[in-house]
């Protein structure tokens, strides 16, 4: 007569042991992946025999790296720690007279006359050894980008009292809303043609 | 008095385990739901730089990596200690790579083959050479979006 009645429990004992179980597995073979990184585009492969337009010396910034990571700004042979603080004069010299067309209203630069005419026109060419090591490039690519965000987060907090930095991470983001990136969109790319980057890179030189 | 005195008398009471289930399944769907499983096993070092202003890669299936680096001790022996291509995971040089980002990018679906990023996992101390030459293929088969991907930090450590 025992058997009638409520229906044996099942022992649910070893329910702990089989989570265990599943739970070192997946602890193993987690990677908590850290993929952020510098976002750069490659120039299309240029085939056409157009001769390109005459730019100004004083429009370009010269960055070039040697093999030991020496750094040469503008002819100059500057500490890497500098680099963007002389990325962020160049760009923000805005030397074109008031009344001219290329004049820059925004600029707070020291408007010297021997540096760049505007932002938009304002030039970075980075050019660096095959030995050069890796990391130091790195670093130097960060500083420019550094020197960049540094003047577009200054004009965003003018026009619109946030960081561009951070309007721009909300608007690469999937979660914001369709309407938000509609804004955002206007404002990222207001704020993108304030200060353009434009980034040039040669060719590496072999040898020394 | 008896009454509370008794109560002193007997063992301490075995704690409870029967939420430890619980407890242990609550770890197990966090690691679950933040677990990415590795496809490929890295055979090169890759110690990557550091930068600051970095942005994070969104939606994974629009990325092709690329690891650079010196090859891992085991493998030494055979490839030397020069920095390698590694391409899903065998070694290769560099004119495979535009052939196999050809082939990475058929694989994905119609619509997100334009959006495709290059991660670029190089090792901080590979030399520029063999990224120049990555660069350089890349542009061949106009896969023109890259990411140097970085660990974030203060990128003057990358110098000593």
């Amino acid at each position: 007569m025992s058997r009638r009645g409520a229906p044996p429990e099942v022992n649910a004992g070893s329910m702990a042991d089989i989570a265990f179980l599943l739970l070192i597995f997946f602890l193993v073979t987690t990677t908590i992946e850290t993929d952020a990184g510098l976002d750069r585009m490659l120039p299309p492969i240029d085939d056409s025999q157009v001769t390109p337009p005459v730019i100004k010396e004083k429009n370009i910034f010269a960055v070039t790296i040697n093999k030991s990571g020496q750094l040469l700004v503008e002819e100059e042979l500057t500490d890497i720690t500098k680099l963007k603080e002389k990325a962020v004069a160049f760009l923000d010299n805005g030397g074109s007279a008031s009344g001219t067309p290329e004049f820059c209203s925004y600029c707070k630069g020291k408007r010297d006359e021997k540096s760049s005419d505007n932002p938009t026109k304002a030039i970075i060419s980075l050019k660096n050894d095959r030995e050069t090591q890796y990391g130091v490039y790195i670093t130097v690519q960060n500083e420019i980008v550094a020197a960049y965000n540094e003047l577009r987060n200054r004009e965003s907090q003018r026009l619109y009292k946030r960081d561009f930095t951070d309007m721009e991470a909300e608007y690469l983001n999937p979660e914001t809303s369709d309407e938000a990136k509609e804004v955002l969109k206007k404002r990222v790319k207001n704020i993108q043609t304030l200060f353009p980057q434009k980034f040039s890179e040669a060719e590496t030189s072999s040898g020394n | 008095m008896s009454k509370f005195s008794k109560k002193k008398d007997g063992d301490v009471p075995a704690v409870s385990t029967a939420s430890l289930p619980d407890i242990v399944f609550m770890l197990l769907f966090f690691f679950m739901t933040v677990t990415v499983m590795k496809d490929t096993s890295v055979k090169v070092k890759n110690e990557l730089p550091k930068a600051s202003e970095t942005k994070k890669l969104e939606k994974k299936d629009r990325v092709i990596t690329i690891y650079v680096g010196s090859p891992t001790e085991e493998f030494q022996k055979v490839f030397g200690k020069e920095a390698k291509i590694q391409l899903n995971d065998k070694f290769s040089s560099p004119s495979e790579v535009g052939s196999y980002i050809l082939q990475e990018r058929a694989k994905k679906s119609e619509d997100i083959q334009n959006v495709l990023t290059t991660s670029l996992k190089v090792d901080r101390d590979a030399n520029m050479g063999i990224v120049s030459d990555i660069k350089e293929e890349l542009r061949k088969v106009n896969a023109l979006k890259i990411n140097y991907t970085t660990y974030e930090g203060i990128a003057f450590d990358n110098l000593n």
